[in-house]
This record gives structure tokens, sequence and C-alpha cells, in this order.
């Protein structure tokens, strides 16, 4: 028997090395694909009708946008530069010479004004544009003239802004597409060409050099500047979970990686073939929702004795463990934006009290009602906040059950307005790139619209509406200012949300790419590869 | 005949199939791996039936400032990612095995046991039932089953029927056989000359064949139970996280395999133990009960 | 023979209509909206209404059936709600790993397995015979992933012999193939030695007592030649009974396997589908793994009337 082990043993070492050898030549002919691991696969393809962020940004490498956000997160010209009359109600868009879709046809304007109502008619920010304007129109093939009927003072910012839904330009006979149908076919004008034919939904995905794509000539910054490509391919694909991808990473396989667990930074440290960084430098909010229309949180005073329950400094450690990559922040707006409040405001929510919670409770008149709270059990970035947060409300005294199931689960979940036995939900947590909640028009959990047009939750606020719409109409940074400070009072007081805290989640690439920069998106742009 | 003789009879078969049994395992010296298998068993059961005193912390308390540490006095097989202690979550997730295994074997075979019956007594059930049977089984189970525990929900009981429905077939389709072939025995037909009544028959005469067969299958239904939970934990569409199950310490294990490898083998390693005592006993009630099948599986 | 043939398949029909009707009522009357999976984190309930009614999903469910019925009598199985890709493209783009996967550890389950079983019928009783046996149940019982993890720490994390994850297709070259395959068909193929092994075994003992092998052997013909070229040819016919009950077994091992290495295979298409409600996809690909089984239960049958010339249609 020993004998035949030992035979074995040598027989599987041969075959070790002749499959070495064959591997060997496989990279070579590799160079000049960067091949990526992004935070979830690939499966929708229209950047329209879905705000998952894999589809966001695989959009930004087919599509381009009017307009780019630079670094310090201001508007930049990118397909078009634009004037604004005197007045401040007419914007004229010039689009840039030579632009072209990727089948071939040039860039007009009319294909612009069709993409802007398409978008306009699904994300929220271009939803509140379109009801302040008078007109969208393409006054020549080259300028769309968008008329406002009255003052909007956020006009660049909404079609700039990369989050919720960015407002991606297609041709025409794509964006007349109905906005709730899917697209079924991606051509756009940006840098790279998406190859249709390799396309494995939630597998891989195909972007190649688009080389009729004229670059500006500025530098990159953000998703503004040039967008010059300097690879031939990228590819996305998909990893059944990070530790696989790590050790893809590792051992060369990708050159790529997103959003890398911070309890496998380990492995990378002191690894001189590999770099990271956290590179949208604002990072994320997690927080919590709960349910308007249920009891037991359809009563403010209940929704106040929750917040004070929450301690953001324990959900944060247990959830990301390492403080380097996490901050509490009582801001709704996240921290670190134009909107928060600079430092030395108290960080209210760094720790809950839950004595005095359990005092608000009694006197709220809580006869025990419980409280179900969903748990994503897939997600590694959700998994961790809802049982500390269960833990936090039950020693206020809340009745908390924990109901755990996957996360698309829990999307489907949280839609139904029904009753818990019927379906429905108590309370569930989340989280937001961090430019997704930075103001009041785009942060999706300060809408009152009730049943039909609130968020997940459907709180009925027909003040913080009347609010929101007097910050739309203010065109004064200042004023803006002090009416988004007035709803985040507000929003405190009725506790729309509870911001859980921030977090950065850290990207990891090979040495060998050049040029990976920090930016709101994951950017291939820019980016070089050198043989290792 | 009372409702007592009748349960009676049917937990201890006529006709020595439960005698065989007995004195393969008490008279004829069984195998020394019969009864390794047995003792294994009889310890994680114990290990189940005693996972409050065996578990040195509560299994579902937290602790994050204590994530993934390695073996200590204090935590003897170390914490999981959320600060668990390892060793209790392993204690109590035997239970949670256990109850699957049993379930599913009792509840396919309430579910086929009638049903095979049936099937093999009426002619006009047969067409239809065997039809439907053959469309379940012609489902692989691991599909069917993922699809129920993730479009309902993950708990206990789910995962159970998930199980169960897959495996019912199987059971109709043996009780089925059987009945067919008691059917032609001389004292069946005399039966039936007789007149005694269809319920009676089926009760004494017709499912007493189908007990040892079924004992058999049982063992290895019991088995396949345990290793589907696991793996259905494995592939995100089981029990959820606040009960513990050896499937989903493994599952929850995964991400860190390569840091702490221990996340995922010890559950592995008493899995395995437990499937395999269960397949070996399986074996061996086979051998005493199948004196046919002895010779070529001794 | 051929009127035989027929009338398995006119049987398959109303099989395959009950696992058509089964899937169908199991997934429209659960809870679960895959308009909130598509919309993602932003969607406000007027938009998920307008996307419902886009995919027709508000419509009635016998309506939603027969619609779905009917395209299938025109070989259509429909896009999926989320990528929008024709059912059948997706699969065909699956196909090759899963096939690829499943063919090399059979390979490696007949090449292991069959003189394990010969072996042990052979020297029937002995210590090799209860090694072989026990290590079988072994084999059968471990999960499919714990061996997989097993395989992956020794031979790529310790040894570094071989990658961790991942699948290239034949086409990129035999080397890389071979490189990613290896290990997760040797795991794949763990559950089927075992039960090959056995098989083989059982029914060469039955074989080995005939009277046909006892002349070959006073005959004095060579050990191996009775074993092989008599005794095996006829124990063929139960070992591939096993491969074809064993087709559940084998998806759920593909399922799991394709996990472990991440593989993008067919096994790993479903369960996606599953989690995201992505119903074109899961009655499409339950519906062809139906089929699939139903066929190669019909081929198995006849391939005895080849390999035993005592049976007869």
């Amino acid at each position: 028997m020993t004998i035949e082990v030992r035979s074995i043993r040598r027989w599987a070492a041969c075959g070790a090395v002749a499959f070495a050898l064959g591997s060997a030549s496989f990279v070579a002919s590799a160079q000049e694909t960067i091949r990526a691991v992004m935070d979830s696969p690939l499966r929708m393809l229209d950047p329209v009708i879905t705000t998952s962020h894999v589809t966001r940004n695989h959009a930004y490498m087919v599509f381009d946008t009017l307009l780019g956000m630079d670094i310090n997160d201001k508007p930049a010209p990118q397909m078009a530069d634009w004037t604004v009359s005197n007045d401040g109600l007419i914007y004229r868009f010039t689009l840039r010479e030579g632009l072209k879709w990727h089948d071939g046809t040039p860039v007009t304007a009319a294909d612009c004004v069709a993409s802007l109502k398409r978008w306009a008619a699904r994300d929220a920010g271009g939803q509140m544009l379109m009801d302040n304007t008078k007109s969208l129109t393409a006054a020549d093939a080259r300028t769309i003239e968008l008329t406002l009927a009255k003052p909007f003072g956020h006009v660049l910012e909404m079609i700039a802004k990369p989050s919720g839904i960015a407002a991606f330009m297609m041709p025409a006979r794509l964006a007349s597409t109905a906005p709730d149908t899917a697209l079924s076919e991606m051509v756009g004008s940006g840098p790279f060409r998406f190859v249709a034919d390799e396309f494995q939904p939630g597998v891989k995905a195909v972007y190649a050099k688009f080389a009729d794509y004229v670059p500006r000539k500025e530098a990159p910054s953000g998703t503004g500047g040039g967008k010059q490509v300097l690879v031939d391919r990228v590819e996305f694909v998909a990893m059944s979970d990070a530790q696989t991808a790590m050790n893809a990473l590792l051992s060369g396989d990708i050159d790529f990686f997103e959003q890398v667990p911070t309890d496998l930074l380990p492995l990378l440290e002191g690894n001189e073939e590999i770099r990271h960084q956290a590179l949208n430098a604002l990072g994320y909010q997690t927080m919590g929702r709960m349910n308007f229309l249920l009891p037991p949180f359809d009563n403010p005073a209940i929704r106040r004795a929750a917040l004070t329950a929450i301690g953001q400094a324990d959900v944060l450690a247990a959830m990301v463990g390492n403080p380097d990559y996490y901050q509490t922040c009582s801001e709704m707006y996240g921290c670190g934006t134009a909107l928060a409040e600079g430092e030395g405001k108290d960080d209210v929510m760094a720790s809950g009290d839950q004595a005095k919670a359990k005092a608000m409770l009694d006197a709220a008149g809580y006869d025990g009602t419980p409280v179900t709270l969903l748990q994503a059990t897939d997600v590694p970035v959700l998994t961790a906040q809802p049982v500390v947060v269960a833990e936090q409300l039950r020693k206020a005294g809340f009745n908390v059950q924990l109901l755990p199931m996957d996360w698309q689960s829990i999307v489907a979940r949280r839609a139904n307005q029904g009753p818990v036995d019927k379906g429905g939900w108590n309370f569930f947590i989340t989280n937001w790139i961090v430019q997704e909640v930075w103001n009041p028009i785009v942060n999706p959990m300060l809408n009152g619209g009730g049943r039909e047009k609130a968020w997940f939750g459907w709180p009925t606020d027909a003040e913080i509406d009347a609010m929101r719409a007097e910050y739309a109409a203010a065109t004064d940074p200042a004023a803006q200012r002090e009416i988004a400070r007035r709803i985040h009072e507000h929003a405190m007081d009725t506790v729309s949300y509870v911001p859980l805290g921030q977090f950065r989640l850290v990207s990891a690439w090979s040495a060998g790419l050049d040029g990976v920069r920090p930016a709101q998106v994951p950017e291939f742009w820019g980016v070089s590869k050198r043989a290792p | 005949m009372t409702t007592q003789t009748l349960t009676a009879k049917a937990v201890v078969p006529s006709g020595g199939a439960m005698n065989r049994l007995m004195s393969s395992v008490f008279k004829q010296r069984p195998k020394a791996v019969t009864i390794l298998a047995g003792i294994v068993l009889l310890v994680i059961t114990a290990i189940a039936v005693l996972a409050p005193w065996l578990a040195n912390h509560d299994p579902l308390a937290l602790s994050p400032a204590n994530r993934l540490k390695p073996m200590s006095p204090e935590y003897w097989l170390g914490t999981d990612a959320f600060g668990r202690d390892l060793w209790s979550r392993i204690v109590y997730g035997a239970r949670v095995s256990l109850i699957v295994g049993v379930g599913v074997v009792v509840m396919s075979i309430a579910i086929g046991l009638p049903l095979g019956l049936l099937a093999g007594y009426f002619r006009g059930v047969d067409a239809v039932l065997m039809r439907v049977m053959d469309g379940l089984m012609a489902i692989p189970g691991i599909l069917l089953a993922i699809a129920i525990v993730s479009l309902t929900s993950a708990s206990l009981w789910t995962v159970m029927i998930a199980i169960t429905v897959p495996e019912i077939p199987q059971v109709v389709r043996l009780v089925r056989s059987k009945v067919l072939s008691a059917r032609e025995e001389p004292y069946v037909e005399a039966a039936m000359l007789m007149g005694t009544s269809t319920f009676t028959l089926m009760r004494r005469h017709l499912m007493p064949s189908t007990i040892a067969p079924l004992i058999v299958q049982g063992t290895y239904i019991c088995a396949s139970a345990i290793l589907t939970e696991a793996i259905l934990s494995f592939l995100g569409a089981g029990i959820g996280t606040e009960t513990p199950s050896w499937g989903n310490i493994m599952a929850e294990g995964r991400v860190y395999f390569q840091l702490k490898p221990s996340l995922i083998f010890w559950a592995g390693l008493l899995l395995s133990a437990c499937i395999l005592s269960i397949n070996l006993l399986g074996d061996s009630a086979r051998d005493a009960l199948d004196p046919k099948m002895k010779r070529r599986n001794a | 023979m051929l009127s035989y043939f027929v009338r398995r398949v006119l049987a398959a029909i109303p099989v395959m209509f009950v696992v058509a009707l089964f899937v169908f009522l199991l997934l429209r009357l659960s809870p679960g909206d895959p308009a909130a999976i598509i919309a993602g984190d932003m969607a406000t309930p007027d938009q998920l209404a307008r996307i419902r009614t886009a995919l027709g999903l508000d419509r009635p469910i016998y309506e939603q059936f027969f619609v779905w019925l009917s395209q299938l009598l025109r070989g259509d199985f429909g896009t999926s709600l989320i990528s929008q890709t024709n059912v059948l493209t997706m699969v065909n783009q699956r196909l090759e790993p899963t096939i690829s996967l499943a063919i090399v550890a059979i390979i490696f389950t007949v090449l292991i397995a069959v003189p394990l079983g010969v072996i042990a019928a052979w020297r029937h009783g002995s210590f090799l015979d209860n090694f072989v046996m026990s290590s079988s149940v072994v084999g059968f019982s471990v999960p499919v992933f714990v061996i997989g993890y097993v395989l992956i720490q020794i031979f790529a994390i310790e040894l570094r012999w071989l990658p961790v994850q991942g699948f290239r297709s034949l086409f990129d070259g035999v080397g890389p193939f071979a490189q990613r395959i290896v290990l997760p068909a040797l795991t794949l193929s763990s559950i089927y030695i075992a039960l090959i092994a056995r098989m083989t075994r059982a029914s060469m003992l039955e074989v080995l007592d005939e009277d046909y092998i006892r002349t070959a052997r006073a005959k004095g013909l060579a050990e191996r030649l009775v074993l092989f070229r008599h005794a095996l040819r006829n124990a063929a016919v139960p070992i591939i009974t096993v491969i074809g009950t064993g087709f559940a077994l084998m998806v759920s091992g593909v399922v799991v396997t394709e996990s472990v290495f991440n593989i993008p295979g067919l096994g790993r298409l479903i369960v996606d589908a599953v989690l995201a409600r992505d119903y074109p996809v899961i009655q499409g690909l339950i519906l062809l793994t139906a089929g699939f089984y139903v066929l190669i239960n019909l081929l198995i049958d006849l391939s005895y009337a080849l390999t035993d010339p005592r049976i007869r249609y």
C-alpha cells in the first residue's frame, strides 16, 4: 500500500510541473487585459432601470456623461461644455466635436435630449429637475437647451452626479425604450465598447478599447477630465467569495479587487506586489430604516427611543473591526461632505444610551409589539449591524426578532407594505455610498411621499417635502446650507432614519497597474498595465 | 383491535424482521466497525442532548472584541467572525443535524408509506400517483430544496420540508414495489378471497412486508438529510445564523478559510463522522434484514 | 425496439408536464419580487409597480402559465428577467464548464472505482476488500465541499501545485484546462467512486460464481483476463444503472463543486437565479435538467439491451 501511495505522489508531482509550464504561456498572452473583480457580479446592464453599483460602474465604461464630477465633487465638463443665462434659467450644453456612438454614428443633441428624458423618468434628482423645467430641446445638432420654469439651483450637479442614477447618454433609438423596460443592447459613446458576444451574466463582462473615442485634453479628475484608455481590454469577472478573489489577486489571476473585506487585509501587509487604498475617500454610510406604516414605529416617540438606544461605535466595531477604516458620524448627509457641519459638532450617535431609551419607551407607552429586524446573511458588509442593533434595542426594552435571510430576499421583502405576518417588516439595514445621501435631493430617506412616492418605510411628511422643494429652489450656497440644516434637524426629530456610521472599503490591485487613482467610481481609463 | 396495538404493530415489525435485526446486533457478534459506528452516534446524540451543559458560552452571544480568536482555555475551539464561541456553536449544531435527520425520516415515511400502499393496491390511484412521483423524481432534489427554502423562509421547518419532498417518491416506489409482490403471496390472496376489509388487509398483510426495507431505507434517508442540510446551508439556502447548525457554521467559515481553517474543519469532521456512522449502521441493518444482500456486501 | 422507444418517449410527456406545472406553481405561489431586485436600492413603490407591469408579473397566474407553456411549445425558454439574456443562450454559455467537470469526474471515477471494485471482489473477504468497502462508505459520507476544501488546503495552499479556483476552457490549451479541472473533478468524483466501487464489487461477485467463469478458469485462462474480459463485461449493467440513478447525486455534487471552485457552470447559474427570483431561468433550467434525467434513463434502459444479451424488448 505504501508503495502505491508514494508512486501516486510522484505521479502527481510530475503532473503539477507539466501544468505549471502550460500556464506560463497563458499569462504571457494576456498582457493588455485588466481583469477586475467588482463588488458583485454584473447581471443587469441597463443603468437607468437599476441603481445597483456594479451596473453603474459598468455603465461608466460604456456610456459617457454630459458632465463629470471632479475629485472635489464639483461639476466639470465631459461630453459637453455649458453656459448659463444671466437670469439662471437657460442652460446651454455644447457637445464636443468628434463624439461617436459605438455603432459609428455621430452623437447628436437630439440623442442626448432623449437620454436625459429617460433618465429623468427614473432618477429622483432627475424628476425634481424636470418638475422645474419648462423645456428641454436640441437647439441644433450639437446644442442642448434646457429652460427652467422656476429657479433650480442644482441643474449641473444633477447632470454630473455619479450616484443614484447617473445621466448616461445613449443613442435616441435606445433612449426611446420605455423607462421601465430594460435595454437589451449596449451602445454608448464611452471610452470602452461593450463586447456583447462575450457577456455571461453573473460570470464575465468584457470591454474593449473604443478606438474612435476622443478624450478631453485635461488630466482625469473624478468622473471629469480626459478618459484615455491605455489597455486593450478590461474584464469584470465574478468570484464566488472574497477569499477566492483574494487568492486570485495574490496569484496574479486578476489585477484589481474592488472591495477587500477588512478581515483579509492582513494577507496584503508587506506584499510588494499588491497595492491597496480606499479609492472612494468619502466611503459609505451604513444606516437603519424603520417602517412608518406599522406599530410600534408608527409612533414618533418610539422611533426616538430606538434612535437613543442605538450606538454607532459598537455597530462599526463589529462590522468593520479596524478603526482605521471607520468613523462614527451623526450626520445624515455623511461626514466630510459640503452640507455637513464641520469639526466640533457633538457626535450624539457615537454611543447609545439604553437606560434613557428605556425611560423614553415607557413614557411612549410601548406595549411590547415585536420588532421584526431583517438580517442579511450573505453580504459580509451587512451581516453584523442587525445583530448588534438587535442587542441594543433589546437592552432598551424592545421585543426584537431577528429574521435572517439572503440579501435578495430582503430586497424583495422590504418592498412589502403589509403587516409582518403577511411578509412585512419593521426595521432593516443597508449601506449607501456617501454620494447617494449627501444632500436633501438625492438622499432617498428624506422623501416624505408616503405609500406611493417615499422610499421603503414610507413616511408621510409634507413638512420635509416642502423644505426639500425650498432647498431645490435655493440658488445661493449659504441659503441651501441653512435649509439643509433645518431639514437635518427635522429628520433627526422624526427619525427619518438611523445613521449607523461611516466606513471605507479598500480596493487592492497588482503593482503592475499604473495610474489607479481615487475617484467616485472605479475607473479603468488612465490605467496602464506592465508585464509582471 | 385498539389503536394501541395498531401503533405497536407499526413500530415492532412482525415477521421476524426486528428479531433478525436484534440477533444480528446482539447475538451474532457484530463487526467492530458496526460497534464503533454505534458508539460515535451515541456520543453525538449525547452531545446534542447535553448541549446546554457542554457549551461554556451562549452560542449566540456576540463579542465583537473577540473576533476570530484562536483556541484558548476560554474559547476551546476559538471564535468565529462575530466573536461567538465555536465549540458552543458546534455542540448546539449537533441538535439541528439530528433533528433534521430524524425529522425527515419520520416525515417522508409518514407521507410515503400511505401513498405507496394506495398506489400498490389501487390500480387507478397507481397510474396518476406514479406519474406525479415520476415528475417529482425527475427534478434533482437539491434544486427543488434550494428553491423551496430560498423562496419561502430559512427556518428549521422549511429546511426539513424542502429535504423531505424529494425523498417522498423514493419511499413511495419502495413501498409500492413491496406491496405489489406481497399481493401475489398465497396468504394475501386467501385473505382477499375471504373478504377481509381493505384497511385490515393493508395493515395486517401488506404493511409488514414493507417494514424491513423501510428501516434500511430510513437510515440512508437520515444520512442524506443531514448531508443535504449542510449543503443547503453551504449554498446560502439553509437555516439562519441564530440557529447554529454544522452546515451554517461551515458556510460562515468559508470566507475565513485561509485565515482560520478550523472554522470549517471541526464541524466538517463531526458531520462526516455522523453521516458515516449512520451509513455503516444502515449497512449492518440491511445485511441483517436481507440475507440475500449479505453475501454480496459483507 | 422502435415501438418501445416511442412508447417511452410518449410516457415522458406527462412527466415533463408535471415538472413544468409543479415548478411554475412553486415559484409563483411563494413570496418574492423580481421587480424589487431589478430596481435596486432607490426604488419607490410606483416605480416597482411599473416594472412589474412591464415584465407581465401583474397578470393572473394561469395566464402567465399558459404564456410560458405556449412559448415552450415553440422551443422558446424565455429571457432572464434580470439580464435580459435568452435562457438558452445563458445555458449554452455555462454548458462547457459543467460538462467538462462532469466528464472528467466520470473518467476519474471509472479509472479509480472499477479496478478497486474488481480487486475487492477478487480478494473477497480479505483485508483489502474490507478496506476498499469501508473507505467507499467514507466517500459518500463526507460532504463534497469538505473534500473540496481538504484538497484545496493540501494541493493548492500547502503544496502550491495547483490553482485554488477557476476554470479555463479546453480551447485555451490543455495545460491551463487540466490544471484547473483536476481538483474539482476529483472532488466531484468522490461520491461516485464510492458508489461504483461497491456496485462493481457486488455484481462481480455474482458473476464470478457463474459457470462460464469457472469454465474459463478451468481452461487455465490468466486470472487478469478472467476478471477484466469475462466478468467485468457482464457486470457492466448494474454499473451503468448507478450512473443513471446517481444523476441526482451528480447534480447536487456539481452545484456544490462549482461553488467551492468558482466554476461558472450551470450549477452556479441556477443557485444565482433562485436567489434573484429570476423565474424564467429557474423554470427553464429545472425543466431542462428534468428532461435530461428522463433522457438518460431512457438511454440506460436501451443500453441494457446492448450490454446484456439476455434482455430483449
